[in-house]
């Protein structure tokens, strides 16, 4: 018996331990500072969707007519990555550029999907991504202590760019570069990426080769450095090899990287959502309200309900709420109004269970049973139930998850997760706190205890 | 016991409710918004200055010829909302201008009519997936039950329960679409979708008290045994749907303001889907067993 206790002891302190988790992560994240990266537990905020924090969302044709269907892959995740290059610039906190393969449900159209949390000038969005990067060579500055040059960012800030003074620009740039290719070294088996110059720019290269043996020459894409390889000796052909410590994705991503000087396909935008914050933040009060709302009063139907049970059920409830949240913070799930929406749901379902093992129980102490071996009983027959009557739910949920637009993935995902916590907090933390009371004894007051609604448990039929 | 004795009335009830939702359905139509169809919404606050006039906005946006028909609502008491073919960039821009400076921007969405089909498509196929998921299981939960009703016919009847359960909620959006212009939208499909799961679920329940109280055969007759295990089980299904029902309350009045429509419709499946498996998936359990005994007769 004092195992049983010991562990409902524990499992208490550590639905405590969650609970503050939750709670010290979002007060340690509101405080961190715009800008500064966040650290320890700061690092775990609800990450919310366009629809709660505001931004835009933005979904584009990649126009693929031109490309051979083998490529068709690598063209848009390159695309992607000059797309994610482009956005990184203007320092937008964690965009999200997903590729949309040309399915069946949309007949065969590729497509990119950008969101843009924060950014609510939809036109700014849509030229930060038009805009064409700059691919560019640039070798190391004779003067070694040059002043750094300060940079005034898109946003106002002054910071200060130490490349921009250590290189300085040569005349060689992505526009003369033919194409980058991935490649092993035959002896090493190291990746390595291959560039090939036009005839022009093979000539630039041989000249800034010749004049830079033993020094670095820098790469520079949209204006920060991606690879400054040493030169051994001058160049001539117009063929680069750039080595390093390459993993093969990496050296992949850098290929996908070069090869975009310019987009690799051309780009149609054909549907754009913006949320502006006032609306976001409104939606975030309201659900975090409805929220709340909606788990009190059924905190309080299931204690003036089920008494003693219901009140048990209200802790096992309030577990299973601090586990949801906490797994929003950690896998992280993006929250949207809809994902609100289903966890609130969620809540409503969770009490199912126990409600089907209380009644459960009821009907076993009618049945003569004395508190024990109505509880294991109840348990045990009402698992099948359980299981069974969360089926559909889940059978729903994976299928909106799989077919649906981000919308009904926000909703789905947080809805599947809720079935599935639900299922196992009932089942296994009600069980524990219930065995926990250790109630031997029957008699009037517990079978008022485990009745409901204006009866006791023996006086119903 | 009152339940199954008075069944004729509660059927009934079900098939009127099932009828008038085909009827709205019908007569009001599914305005089908422009996640499906295409188009674009652009919602303004005017904060600083009272909001112009209707007119005022109408004739401004008049100015724009190649934007075509434009549909101006006011919403709340400070703003406006537009709706109009799916524009681009330059043309939203156009309409921002014509709405004057003080126009705040809430919300802006142009959806291509490419990605309204893909929608389409995928709610349909979606449907047709979830259809099939619950129908499959349903058979799969009944593999078991023959005497004296076959399994299949429990089947059914979850299926034609999950028919009522889904009409009446769409047949209540049809009303409330007619009347204060709510459009079908994502949403709209997820409500209807999460309907047919959670409302299956009771049905299951239910039956599968009376499966286990024909094992047991305390009853001496089919109805007695259905309308015992009804009162079993009906305390559970009513204090579980009203738990989600609180739930869903809790977000039609208090929630943010896109998923309003979306929990009214739930609330509705959910309510509807609790009284069907009480009071007309039984009852009809009931009616295939007395036609099954006329007809051997």
């Amino acid at each position: 018996m004092w195992k049983t206790r010991i562990t409902a002891l524990l499992i208490l302190l550590l639905g405590f331990g969650i609970g503050y988790f939750v709670y010290k992560s979002e007060m340690s994240h509101r405080a961190v500072v715009k800008d500064v990266a966040p650290k320890g537990l700061a690092k775990f905020p609800f990450k919310l969707g366009l629809d709660l924090s505001g931004g835009s969302h933005l979904v584009y044709r990649a126009d693929v007519s031109q490309i051979a269907a083998s490529q068709v892959a690598d063209s848009m995740s390159s695309l992607r990555d000059v797309i994610e290059r482009r956005i990184n610039i203007f320092g937008v906190s964690e965009p999200s550029i997903q590729v949309q393969d040309g399915g069946f449900s949309n007949q065969g159209e590729q497509r990119l999907i950008v969101d843009l949390p924060g950014v609510t000038d939809v036109s700014k969005a849509i030229a930060m991504i038009g805009e064409t990067p700059v691919l560019d060579f640039r070798t190391e500055n004779p003067v070694k202590d040059a002043p750094q040059q300060a940079v005034v960012g898109k946003d106002g800030n002054v910071t200060l760019d130490p490349y921009a003074s250590k290189y300085i620009k040569t005349d060689l740039t992505g526009r003369y570069l033919d194409k980058a290719i991935l490649e092993f070294n035959q002896n090493t088996g190291e990746p390595v990426v291959s560039l090939q110059f036009n005839t022009e720019g093979s000539a630039l290269f041989e000249k800034i080769t010749r004049e830079n043996v033993g020094k670095s020459v820098a790469i520079f894409l949209d204006g920060s450095p991606i690879s400054i390889p040493t030169v051994n000796e001058a160049i001539t052909g117009g063929k680069a090899q750039i080595s390093g410590n390459f993993t093969p994705q990496e050296a992949k991503t850098l290929v996908g990287r070069l090869n975009s000087g310019a987009l690799p396909v051309n780009i149609e935008l054909i549907s754009t959502q913006t949320i502006g914050p006032s609306l976001g933040s409104q939606a975030t009060a309201a659900g975090v309200k409805a929220a709340l709302i909606g788990f009190m009063a059924i905190a309080l139907f299931l204690i003036i309900w089920y008494r003693l049970p219901g009140l048990i059920a209200t802790i096992a409830l309030s577990m299973y709420v601090v586990i949801m949240l906490a797994i929003f913070k950690l896998l992280p799930v993006t929250l949207t109004a809809a994902g609100i929406a289903g966890f609130i749901i969620s809540i409503g379902i969770a009490v199912d269970a126990n409600v089907l093992i209380f009644e459960r129980i009821k009907e076993e102490l009618r049945g003569g049973a004395n508190v024990t071996d109505s509880m294991h009983n109840g348990f045990k027959r009402a698992w099948l139930s359980v299981r069974d009557s969360n089926i559909s739910s889940i059978i729903t949920a994976i299928i909106l998850y799989w077919f649906g637009t981000t919308l009904i993935k926000g909703f789905a995902l947080v809805f599947l997760i809720g079935v599935l916590i639900s299922m196992i907090s009932a089942i296994s933390i009600t069980r524990l706190f219930l065995y926990t009371l250790n109630i031997k004894k029957t008699s009037g007051f517990t079978n008022f205890l485990f009745g409901s609604g204006l009866s006791s448990a023996k006086s119903q039929k | 016991m009152f339940i199954i004795k008075y069944k004729k009335i509660f059927v009934s009830i079900s098939i009127a409710l099932v009828v008038l939702s085909i009827g709205a359905i019908l007569f009001f139509g599914l305005n089908l918004g422009i996640d499906f169809k295409g188009g674009s919404l652009t919602e303004v606050e005017y904060t600083n200055i009272s909001r112009p006039d209707q007119s005022v906005i109408e004739a401004s946006l008049k100015t724009l010829p190649t934007l075509g028909q434009a549909l101006i609502q006011p919403i709340g008491d400070k703003g406006y909302s537009i709706k109009t073919r799916d524009i681009t960039d330059k043309e939203h821009k156009d309409v921002l201008a014509a709405l004057g400076t003080s126009a705040t921007e809430k919300s802006f969405t142009s959806i291509g009519p490419s990605v309204g089909a893909e929608l389409v498509r995928k709610s349909l196929i979606s449907f047709i997936l979830v259809s099939l998921g619950i129908i499959f299981w349903i058979a799969f939960s009944f593999r078991k039950v023959s005497k004296p009703v076959s399994s299949w016919k429990y089947g059914l009847i979850a299926i034609i329960t999950l028919v009522h359960d889904i009409m009446i909620p769409v047949g209540v959006f049809a009303v409330l679409s007619h009347f204060s212009g709510v459009e079908v939208d994502t949403l709209f499909v997820v409500a209807v979708l999460t309907v047919l799961g959670l409302s299956v679920s009771d049905t299951i329940v239910v039956f599968d008290r009376i499966r286990e109280n024909i094992r047991i055969g305390h009853f001496k007759t089919f109805e007695e045994t259905v309308g015992r295990s009804l009162e079993q089980v009906y305390t559970r299904s009513i204090a579980t749907s009203s738990t989600v029902i609180i739930a869903l309350l809790a977000l039609v009045f208090w929630g943010p303001a896109s998923t309003k429509v979306f929990a009214l419709m739930l609330t509705a499946g959910m309510f509807f889907g609790t009284y069907s498996s009480i009071f007309l998936a039984s009852p009809l359990l009931v009616f295939v067993k007395n036609w099954q005994d006329k007809k051997s007769k």
